[in-house]
């Protein structure tokens, strides 16, 4: 089994205890001890004033270099608006069969498109979008079974289709990458 | 396995080719990028590239130029503009010089994960196409047309010829000559192949039937015609329309089809509605055509409209040289029709099949094959086993010497005793010595 210990980089709003369930998660699919941390990035400095949004791979640069472990995987948690240039906006973004990967809880709420508030719904996204972006880190691609939590999601819907879990496929693709 | 399509970014901005790999990879793709047009020629020369993302403004060689460049080696390259300054004027210009689409930054990644796969599988089904056309045209390069004598060299040169052109063809032949394989052919060399090639056999039907059966028939035209129907010529449009027998068309039809080879539209039986169509006319027949007019059985006007290039196929008789070609090429056929392991023909029999007169041509030569490899057994095909015995009547005998025609008439009294030596010498009143060193002479020899 992967022997990487996986850190929750939570710089977002929610309290650590969101993560505590999904942690367990983790280590049940990737097979490797999850832990928590409170941490904080100079947003600043990856904010563009013409989009109004935050660079993510400016911010991917941050996590490795400020929460360095040669071994492990970090995974930041930031209620900003994501972008990467090019594409109007993402949901994350990782490094391919690399340690760091961001998520944004920004276009994850439903109140993002006008619609009431529902945080249980957010959180369950947000999940997904972790073990999605954790997934790529260990080197897996997009994949295109439609409940595969692999698969591309460019819309919230989207991601509600997903199951939290890789399909049979992408866990023999983690089991033989080991 | 299905190769993982390529992507090649080409931008003068690193952070947009970075993140454009990167988002592609994700998705499995094989990405590579190039900073300008220099590079990117580089890498289209190295490998082929599925499709391309291309910038508009960059330093020295801008994106439009690079197009015209990439389109003059692959034109059915597929180009992606993706630019940060778009302008009505440039999309246009892009999407006329051959571009798939054209997008600005930053773009909606949905949208440009459907572009993508739009334009991938737009260039798989173009590629299926091109590959279900060469299978069609291998398909239809007509293989039972065959032979090796000048006068079937001398046909297939005028397959050739008129099948690029859109002119009217009559073929002439004796029956069983293989004038519809001839027809097929022409069609399947021609700019129509890739329609339908409709065949009526003008000689197998009624007046009013074949009339209908050309140009089909309103609901209610006449007692029965109890739906709508489309006729032959209607189902040819844009394709080939085959007249077999086409001596033996009535008057009244005659003229009827005169009208639409010449309008190129006609109404359905009972109906008022012009149809127009677009067919190539290929015909053919085995009568007398010119003595029809003469009769004024034939209308003169509609000979000539149907004969403006003629081709004549010779009987089988007057082309032996075709004869074991064609016989080895059935045998294989019905070989693998039958699954039987009869693979060929024993010299024997086919030097029955090569004297034989042939009445019914190549028709009756596949009939008598097809026969053969029922009765017969592995590996060849034996004289026994033949449909004919070879009499005065139907034998050609060989041209030439007396000694050609000697070596013939021992083979065929040494194969009627069973290779008896004594027997075959007492009806050939010689003796066996003479007869063993004429069988030496000849090189005949005891099948096996």
């Amino acid at each position: 089994m992967v022997s990487a210990p996986v850190q929750i980089l939570n710089v977002s709003s929610l309290g650590n205890d969101t993560f505590t369930t999904l942690a367990q998660r983790i280590e049940e699919i990737f097979g490797v001890q999850t832990s928590v941390l409170q941490a904080s990035l100079n947003l600043d400095r990856a904010f563009d004033s013409s989009r109004g949004q935050y660079n993510s791979t400016a911010l991917l640069a941050q996590i490795l270099n400020s929460y360095q472990s040669p071994n492990g995987k970090k995974i930041a948690i930031v209620d900003i608006d994501l972008y990467i240039p090019v594409l109007t906006y993402v949901f994350g973004e990782a490094q391919l069969d690399g340690t760091a990967a961001i998520v944004s809880l920004h276009r994850l709420s439903d109140q993002f498109y006008g619609l009431p508030r529902d945080d249980a719904l957010m959180v369950q996204r947000l999940e997904k979008e972790i073990v999605h972006e954790l997934g790529h880190t260990f080197g897996l691609y997009h994949c295109r079974q439609f409940e595969c939590v692999m698969r591309s999601s460019t819309y919230v819907e989207e991601i509600d289709l997903k199951r939290i879990t890789p399909c049979t496929n992408c866990i023999a693709l983690l089991r033989n990458s080991c | 396995m299905k190769p993982t399509p390529s992507i090649l970014i080409v931008d003068d901005e690193q952070v947009v080719r970075d993140s454009l790999t990167k988002w592609f990879r994700e998705d499995g793709y094989f990405v590579d990028s190039a900073e300008n047009a220099a590079a990117a020629l580089r890498q289209l020369q190295a490998r082929k590239w599925d499709i391309i993302l291309l910038d508009i403004k960059m330093p020295g060689m801008d994106g439009m130029e690079l197009q015209t460049r990439i389109k003059e080696t692959d034109a059915n390259a597929t180009i992606i503009f993706i630019t940060a300054h778009a302008t009505v004027d440039t999309a246009v210009k892009a999407l006329k010089a051959g571009a798939f689409d054209y997008v600005t930054k930053p773009v909606d990644p949905d949208y440009l994960s459907h572009l993508v796969n739009n334009a991938l599988q737009q260039r798989l089904l173009a590629s299926e196409n091109l590959k279900l056309k060469e299978q069609i045209s291998e398909f239809s390069k007509a293989d039972d047309i065959i032979g090796e004598s000048p006068q079937t060299q001398k046909i297939f040169e005028l397959i050739q010829t008129v099948a690029k052109t859109d002119t009217t063809v009559m073929i002439r032949g004796e029956s069983g000559t293989g004038k519809e394989l001839i027809a097929r052919a022409i069609h399947s060399n021609s700019e129509r192949r890739y329609f339908p090639i409709v065949a009526v056999n003008c000689g197998a039907l009624p007046e009013g039937i074949l009339e209908s059966e050309l140009f089909g028939h309103e609901r209610g035209a006449f007692t029965g015609a109890q739906y709508k129907r489309k006729g032959k010529l209607e189902l040819a449009d844009g394709g080939t329309l085959f007249l077999d027998e086409v001596g033996n068309i009535a008057p009244k039809t005659q003229m009827d089809l005169l009208r639409a080879i010449e309008t190129k539209q006609f109404s359905r039986v009972g109906g008022n509605d012009l149809i127009k169509v677009d067919f190539r006319i290929i015909c053919a027949t085995n009568k007398d055509l010119e003595k029809a007019v003469e009769e004024k059985t034939f209308r003169e006007d509609l000979y000539y409209r149907l004969n403006v290039f003629s081709i004549f196929i010779p009987p089988l008789r007057e082309r032996k040289g075709d004869i074991p070609l064609l016989a080895n090429h059935f045998v294989q056929k019905y070989s693998r029709a039958m699954g039987k392991l009869i693979t060929t023909i024993s010299s024997e029999a086919m030097d029955v099949l090569v004297r034989y007169n042939w009445p019914g041509n190549v028709r009756e030569l596949e009939n008598a094959i097809e026969r053969a490899m029922v009765v017969g057994h592995p590996p060849a095909i034996k004289p026994e086993d033949l449909p004919f015995q070879l009499t005065e009547r139907n034998q050609v005998l060989p041209s030439g010497s007396i000694a050609a025609v000697e070596k013939v008439h021992i083979a065929a009294i040494l194969e009627q005793n069973h290779w008896n030596i004594s027997h075959s010498a007492e009806i050939l009143q010689i003796d066996r010595v003479t007869l063993y060193n004429k069988i030496e002479k000849y090189g005949l020899k005891k099948p096996q």
